[in-house]
């Protein structure tokens, strides 16, 4: 018995093949899901991959969090499902206001892909239990957009909360406010972030790293215990 | 306002004496009049609007056909080719039932005007043709030239291009994996931006650009045609620059990487169902192109109704449909009964699809608008029999001159100190230094097969990840080579890639090249021109990997000043594990450094000559291929039997950047010896070809030198990884943080 995770695919997603894969390495079954489509097909679990769905026009994000798929994901996010966003679905969640937010463009006007170093703030996450508080790991980054900001007292809460899932170690690579990385809501089903984990699953490709093998085997365990 | 009678194939019949704008929309007298011969009357507007975007040099190669012959002629024997020259792209056999694809293309011109969107439709540009050969494209590379780095020009150039190849292929996630920035004031006016793609098919995959079977819909799918780009191929890519002229930005196409993404996305599932017949890209002369090429590859003629043609302007007149150049269109030919379904898909993917015509039994393309036939041409003479120009060509006056200013004579450093200095100074010129600003805007981990990136000495992608086969590619061209001798120069830039492909342990199969030089109309780089194929169509056929495919730029040129001839070759390598590849980086102190080949004193056109002396004259290094092929062996059978843990090709620069490069990348420093009968000078910065340096894990040590004494290769040991410096033992020792410094300060310093 395995859990079933889906990865929505929205028009300009472009991620969503590797995040699928990275879920079948962590041996849970990937199921693909598409952005016209409500139905879920009974998953366990969520994914909203990386990419620049709608071309990131309007905003990142933006377009998409109207998409049908959209309208049930928050539906049962906000009943518990588990959610993780990452990059452009980090956008996405925060433009659906699943978590609060927003991503403004880096603060050097370019594009970066870097090997990035991240501290996991929060183990108690649903995607982040194999990992240990204060543990520092490697995670690409790769975006135009990834500059956190909220205003003070939404900083001020998630700090006080533990909400801040994930900060920049030693470089800030966007201008995010207080080095946020990725952040989760109050229940810790649903988190966010830019750095992309589904790039380090394996030793052969990307940076040659798998820090970020157990997101996904820390919502297999948390699905499969439940 | 008075409105112009439609100018129909009657209409023509009957006024032979109107004047047509031939040589405003860039047509010689004599071409023209080819046409009215060709047509035994005067063409409709339209008719010319496709002729002379057809019969421009860019889309016609009519200087450089005649030369371009010997890459047919003097091909080797290979199994691995599928599809040669001539298809929008070639096709390689990689083994295991998969096939694939790659080519380079030039989209200089248009990168100068309007350096974002010139560079992003060229990504565009040359994605859309291994889209159209039925594959899914993996990986783009950007091999890249311009003006000198601290001009202020370049500021404005580079930037926008980088933005620009980043903005379209990040969005159309596709990993960067390789590719070159070189500056040289000769590209001050005409920078050369270079973009080249892979794909990946099975091989019952493969697509051809044909129309076929009577009845046959021809459907056009993707953007809408607006009036961006209308004559780019003509106007832009085929004169040279003059100042005097009014803004030609109008001629450069705007992108939409999104709809692209649409457009790959829903190709590949109408492949996967098999519901294409023929299919093309429309690119450089759009519809002109598309059609004609279509049909005269095909077996009958077309007809086509272009009121049919989604449009964005509703003013814009059929001429300007026919030339407009609006990114993001394909065209495809299908069954009627398939028609349906294939409109299905595009519409699942958001993507605009259109019947525009249909295959006839005859052998006329015929093109109506507003119920008048305004084109009725035999196809053929528009894609394929357009004018062939034999050019006047002559050795330069003053490349004896040139080649007499020899550099081996040019001051050396005469003291340890001053030998340090020039190593640092080298270390951080532009064209030597660490080009981490300007790749970190690129995705490289997009598709998640990623294994080597630049600054490797090829880029790696995995292509089965059960098996582990993979594919590499490395661009690589030097201006001043080639400048000083273009037939060696050619083959060098051969030899380089081809080196850097087996350096990562890939097996050298095919070639795509990207030849850039100044006016054809000038003799002196007409012969360059002619040189260089020369040399490289004879290398091609001594190594024996095939030209697949390419691209010519010409008219990069600014006045009299033509940039260096610049031939630009990629190399694609199959490798069966890529667990088995070999880095750059220093891995593991302790390991012993071997110098694989022959170091002569070869300074022309050296870095070393460019940096410390701004110096170009004498010879280029040189050119030994079946050292190369030795070499290259060497490499692969010592990467698949894990004999050598990191590996770096020497080329410009020399030894000592290679070393600096992989003691910054592993993070480890290097002990150097200068081998008896060298001179540190000469150890250091001698550019000699068909050497690379290797790290040798002791327990391996053994083994690797009898394989390289068995095989005839010459290996000298030179030193060690070892600690955080690079000491040159009795000259000098410099920290890595210094030479880091150096390395990668340079260009953030002059660019960001």
């Amino acid at each position: 018995m395995t859990a079933r995770i889906g990865v929505v695919t929205f028009p300009g997603s472009l991620d969503d093949r590797d995040t699928q894969r990275a879920i079948k390495l962590a041996g849970a079954e990937p199921v693909a899901l598409w952005h016209k489509d409500k139905d879920l097909k009974q998953v366990d679990a969520v994914v909203l991959p990386g990419g620049f769905s709608y071309g990131d026009y309007l905003r990142a994000g933006a377009i998409s969090r109207f998409s049908p798929v959209m309208e049930t994901v928050i539906e049962q996010a906000k009943s518990g499902m588990p959610v993780l966003g990452i990059c452009n679905g980090f956008q996405i969640l925060t433009e659906a206001h699943l978590l609060p937010g927003a991503m403004l463009g880096n603060n050097h006007l370019h594009f970066i892909c870097r090997d990035q170093k991240l501290r996991v703030e929060n183990a108690d996450t649903a995607w982040t239990t194999d990992y240990e508080a204060g543990q520092e790991i490697h995670i690409p980054l790769k975006n135009m957009d990834g500059r956190y900001v909220a205003d003070e007292h939404t900083l001020d809460m998630l700090e006080a909360e533990g909400r801040v899932a994930f900060r920049y170690v030693d470089f800030n690579p966007n201008g995010s406010l207080r080095d946020i990385a990725g952040i989760t809501n109050e229940a810790g089903n649903v988190v966010g972030l830019m750095p992309h984990p589904e790039h380090a699953v394996e030793p052969l490709v990307g940076t040659g790293r798998t820090d970020g093998l157990p997101f996904f085997t820390s919502i297999l365990k948390k699905l499969v215990n439940a | 306002m008075s409105r112009t009678p439609l100018d129909t194939v009657e209409n023509a019949a009957a006024t032979p004496d109107v004047e047509l704008p031939w040589a405003e929309l860039g047509m010689k007298k004599d071409e023209y009049e080819r046409v009215v011969e060709i047509l035994g009357r005067r063409p409709t507007g339209a008719e010319l609007a496709m002729y002379s975007v057809m019969w421009s040099e860019h889309c016609s190669y009519k200087s450089s056909k005649v030369h371009l012959r010997q890459f047919g002629e003097k091909a080797p024997q290979s199994d691995a080719l599928l599809v040669g020259i001539g298809e929008n792209a070639g096709v390689v056999d990689v083994g295991q039932g998969y096939a694939v694809t790659f080519k380079v293309e030039s989209h200089n011109h248009p990168s100068y005007v309007e350096p974002y969107q010139g560079a992003a439709t060229g990504v565009g540009g040359i994605v859309r043709d291994i889209i159209a050969m039925g594959a899914r494209p993996v990986a783009v590379v950007d091999p890249l030239r311009f003006g000198a780095a601290d001009h202020p020009d370049t500021k404005r150039v580079l930037p926008g291009v980088v933005a620009g190849i980043g903005g379209y292929g990040n969005c159309l996630g596709l990993p960067n994996i390789g590719g070159e920035v070189v500056f040289d004031s000769c590209y001050q006016g005409n920078p050369l931006v270079n973009a080249g793609a892979i794909g990946v098919m099975r091989h019952e995959d493969i697509h051809l650009a044909k129309a076929s079977g009577t009845g046959n819909k021809v459907i056009l799918y993707g953007a809408r045609t607006g009036g961006d780009g209308i004559g780019g191929a003509s106007i832009l890519a085929s004169e040279t620059f003059d100042d005097a002229k009014p803004s030609k930005r109008p001629a450069v196409q705007v992108g939409d990487p999104f709809q692209e993404k649409l457009l790959i996305e829903c190709t590949l599932e109408a492949f996967k169902e098999k519901l294409v017949v023929g299919i093309q890209d429309l690119g450089a002369a759009g519809l002109s192109c598309a059609t004609s090429e279509l049909a005269s590859n095909g077996s009958g003629g077309m007809r086509v109704t272009l009121d049919d043609v989604p449009l964005r302007d509703s003013t814009l007149s059929p001429e300007e449909i026919l030339m407009s150049e609006s990114q993001e269109r394909m065209c495809a030919v299908v069954e009627p009964e398939k028609v349906d379904r294939f409109l299905e898909i595009c519409e699942k993917w958001d993507v605009i699809a259109t019947v525009i015509g249909e295959v006839t039994d005859g052998d006329r393309l015929e093109i109506y608008w507003h119920g008048g036939k305004i084109v009725d041409v035999d196809p053929r003479t528009v894609a394929h029999e357009g004018p062939v120009y034999e050019r006047p060509y002559a050795r330069p006056s003053w490349q004896d001159e040139l080649q007499a200013d020899d550099a081996n004579k040019l001051p050396r450093p005469e003291t340890s100190d001053q030998l340090k200095d020039q190593v640092l100074k080298l270390v951080a010129s532009p064209n030597q230094a660490s080009k981490k600003w300007i790749t970190s805007q690129y995705d490289h981990f997009v598709q998640g097969n990623t294994v080597l990136a630049q600054p490797e000495d090829s880029g790696m992608i995995r292509i089965d990840e059960e098996t582990g086969l993979g594919v590499a590619i490395a661009t690589d061209g030097n201006g001043r080579y080639a400048k000083l001798d273009p037939y060696a120069g050619a083959q060098l830039a051969l030899a380089e890639a081809y080196r850097n492909v087996a350096t990562t342990g890939a097996k050298p199969l095919a070639v795509s090249d990207c030849l850039n030089f100044g006016s054809p109309e000038d003799p002196a780089v007409m012969w360059q021109f002619a040189e260089a194929i020369r040399g490289l169509a004879d290398a091609c056929q001594q190594l024996g990997t095939p030209v697949t495919g390419g691209n010519v730029s010409l008219y990069n040129q600014t006045g009299e000043a033509a940039i260096h001839p610049t031939p630009v070759v990629a190399v694609l390598g199959v490798i069966d594990d890529v667990a088995r590849r070999t880095p750059v980086a220093f891995q593991e102190d302790g390991q012993l450094l071997y110098l694989l080949g022959d170091t002569h004193e070869e300074f022309g056109g050296s870095a070393w000559s460019q940096v410390v002396h701004d110096h170009l004259g004498g010879l280029p290094p040189q050119v030994d291929l079946e050292r190369e092929r030795l070499l290259a062996e060497i490499l692969i059978s010592a990467s698949r039997d894990g004999m050598i843990d990191s590996a770096h090709d020497l080329s410009d620069g020399g030894l000592i950047q290679a070393v600096v490069e992989s003691a910054l990348l592993g993070g480890k420093g290097a002990r150097l010896i200068v081998p008896d009968g060298l001179d540190a000078f000469t150890f250091l910065f001698s550019e000699s070809a068909g050497r690379a340096v290797v790290a040798v894990p002791r327990s391996e040590e053994l083994r690797f030198n009898d394989m390289c004494g068995a095989r005839g290769l010459p290996v000298t040991r030179i030193g060690v990884v070892d600690g955080d410096t690079v000491d040159v033992q009795g000259e000098f020792a410099l920290p890595l943080d210094e030479l880091r410094t150096a390395h990668e300060g340079t260009i953030p310093a002059l660019l960001a």
